[in-house]
């Protein structure tokens, strides 16, 4: 038996392709998503994180291999008991807005998903203010600035509270205040709702809040760990176009200099306290 | 080409209850071949600064000023066909750039518009294929088919196959993989250095800002914030959070370092190898010194 218990998602081997006369966008994929679980997943452009969001939650359905989310197996019967489960925010934010209001557009998802309307009223509050959006709600969201575009399409996705949110390139455009409102908001609505994340990103810094993470290369998963594991292969990671964090690279470069770091700091601070250690014992 | 602002408000709806006031009485100046970045939160007034470079937006006061093109309120220019040739701009969100259905006719659609023969715009191709690095085998796919980086790629390559004199890029590397968005920063920097190209870079990337610009420019609510020197703007730290920016991820590091260790290493642009032989020697040095 596998072990579905505990595996909210379960990819088995999942090839994909869009075209058949083009290469597989992801092949013979294999990857779990547990309960509550914050997974993050990053890898070049066109390396088929997108594609993966999408079959999670049925915009695509996999050419071999199966899909399992919440213990059913994907399908045609499966797939809108699946879309209520899996929540996504998608790359550009303009594309899900439907409403002509803000507060209109975060009903919508609602509304779907049969609330009933004092729920959903207290609901569209709580997200609104969770991403900041609150002052907002009477105003137009194809005229919002980029970066409040994508709070609202967040507040769209915790209203409906479901049980994994995915997060495709959902803070690309915030400012650097917003993408830490987001990722706080991100862990909190995970830590009280028990949901799982799955957060597609190039921002390392985001990244290193994950429990774990899928590196992707060329459709297939070249690296799985922990934030601090897969730091360490700097190198691998290079080769393929991706990065370490700046404070990772500081790392890395004071360990060749002979400076024996034991731990794989995740921020200045782990850094700068483990080198305080070792200069108090020089 | 240079570019003057006097004095620029603009108000989104004007006499409507929604009413918006996106820029405030915004003045400056960007001289010809110049790097100028612009960084500021979300929602600061960016994208509605840079449309008036190509006359999407009007200021609703004030006056720009685009090398010899103007624009005032209430005055329709009919020049605003050319002032396009000359001003390229990428914009925020890709795919609002994109409607042909293969990527090749989307690459020539702006040379063909602006009368540039077809052989001479089909050779062009290869090489700026090239230097958004796509492989040729996209030209014939359609551009919705594309993941969001390649996306980007495609419209960024639509900019410079029309070989603007100023290029306005709108945080142009939002969406890309670490080892493109460098590659493609160095791009831009590079053509800006051979052709003497005018560039102006939102970005919330102070590293960015820091490594590219000679200038930057601070917004904050429709108003310029600060100006002046990426060096001399970028490390004030306090000034630039109260309007919620970072300082550049060096710069923080070296703030935390002193205050762990008590002594000061000075910003002077160092790169991590440097970064990692100041902190040696003050490690170092506080133990000689016991
Ligand atoms: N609708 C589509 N039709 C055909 N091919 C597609 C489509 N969407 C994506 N592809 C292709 O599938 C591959 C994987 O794309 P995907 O969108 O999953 O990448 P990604 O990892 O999300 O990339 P990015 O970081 O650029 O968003 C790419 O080669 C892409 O060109
Ligand atoms: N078309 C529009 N109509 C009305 N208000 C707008 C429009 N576009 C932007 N705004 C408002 O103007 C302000 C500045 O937006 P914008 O220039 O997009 O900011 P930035 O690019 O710095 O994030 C924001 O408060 C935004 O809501
Ligand atoms: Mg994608
Ligand atoms: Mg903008």
């Amino acid at each position: 038996m596998r072990e579905l218990e505990q595996s909210f998602i379960q990819f088995d081997e999942v090839s994909f392709w869009y075209n058949h006369d083009e290469p597989w966008a992801l092949k013979e994929l294999s990857l779990t998503i547990k309960k509550n679980e914050f997974v993050a997943v990053i890898g070049h452009n066109g390396s088929g994180k997108s594609t993966i969001a999408k079959l999670m939650n049925g915009l695509l359905f996999p050419q071999k291999g199966e899909i399992f989310v919440d213990g059913l197996r994907l399908s045609e019967e499966t797939v809108w008991d699946i879309r209520k489960k899996v929540g996504m925010v998608f790359q550009n934010p303009d594309n899900q807005f439907v409403g002509t209001t803000v507060e209109d557009d975060v009903a919508f998802g609602l509304e779907n998903h049969g609330i009933p309307r004092k729920e959903m009223i207290e609901r569209i509050e709580q997200s609104l203010k969770a991403v900041g959006m609150l002052d907002y709600r009477k105003h137009e969201p194809h005229r919002l600035s980029g970066g409040q575009k994508q709070r609202v399409a967040i507040a769209g996705v915790l209203a409906v509270a479901p049980d994994l949110i995915i997060l495709d390139e959902a803070t690309a455009m915030l400012d650097p205040k917003g993408r830490t409102e987001i990722m706080k908001t991100v862990q909190r609505i995970r830590k009280e709702k028990k949901v799982s994340i799955l957060m597609i990103t190039h921002d390392l810094h985001e990244v290193t809040f994950a429990d774990r993470v899928i590196v992707m290369n060329r459709g297939q998963k070249l690296i799985e760990g922990t934030p601090k594991e897969v730091f360490q292969q700097h190198e691998t990671l290079w080769e393929i176009g991706l990065d370490i964090p700046f404070v990772a690279k500081i790392a890395a470069e004071l360990k060749q200099r002979g400076i024996p770091l034991n731990k794989q700091p995740l921020n200045n601070k782990e850094l700068l306290e483990e080198l305080w250690r070792l200069h108090s014992n020089m | 080409m240079e570019i003057t602002f006097e004095h620029v408000s603009h108000i989104y709806q004007p006499n409507t209850p929604f009413a918006f006031h996106a820029l405030k009485d915004l003045s400056f100046h960007i001289p010809s071949g110049s790097y100028t970045a612009i960084i500021g939160h979300t929602g600061s007034g960016k994208s509605t600064l840079i449309q008036h470079l190509n006359g999407l937006l009007i200021p609703t006061e004030g006056r720009v000023k685009v090398g010899d093109f103007q624009l005032e309120p209430g005055k329709k220019n009919k020049h605003m066909k050319d002032l396009r040739k000359h001003v390229g701009v990428v914009f925020q969100y890709p795919e609002h750039q994109l409607f042909e259905e293969t990527v090749k006719k989307d690459l020539m659609f702006g040379p063909l518009n602006f009368g540039t023969a077809e052989t001479t715009i089909e050779k062009r191709i290869p090489e700026i294929l090239e230097a958004v690095q796509l492989p040729e085998e996209v030209l014939d796919r359609s551009p919705f088919d594309l993941s969001g980086g390649q996306m980007r790629r495609v419209a960024i390559a639509g900019i410079l196959m029309m070989d603007p004199n100023v290029l306005v890029l709108d945080e142009p590397t939002a969406g890309l993989d670490p080892g493109g968005r460098r590659e493609m920063m160095d791009m831009f920097y590079n053509l800006h250095k051979e052709k003497e190209m005018t560039t102006i870079l939102v970005t919330h990337s102070m590293e960015d800002a820091m490594k590219y610009a000679d200038y930057v420019l601070i917004m904050n609510e429709g108003r310029l914030y600060m100006e002046g020197q990426p060096e001399e703007v970028l490390i004030q730290k306090k000034k630039l959070e109260a309007v919620g920016l970072d300082v550049p991820e060096m710069v923080e590091f070296l703030s935390m370092f002193e205050e762990k260790f008590g002594t000061k290493i000075p910003f002077h642009g160092q790169n991590i190898k440097e970064l990692a032989s100041d902190m040696l020697r003050v490690m170092k040095w506080g133990k000689c010194d016991e």
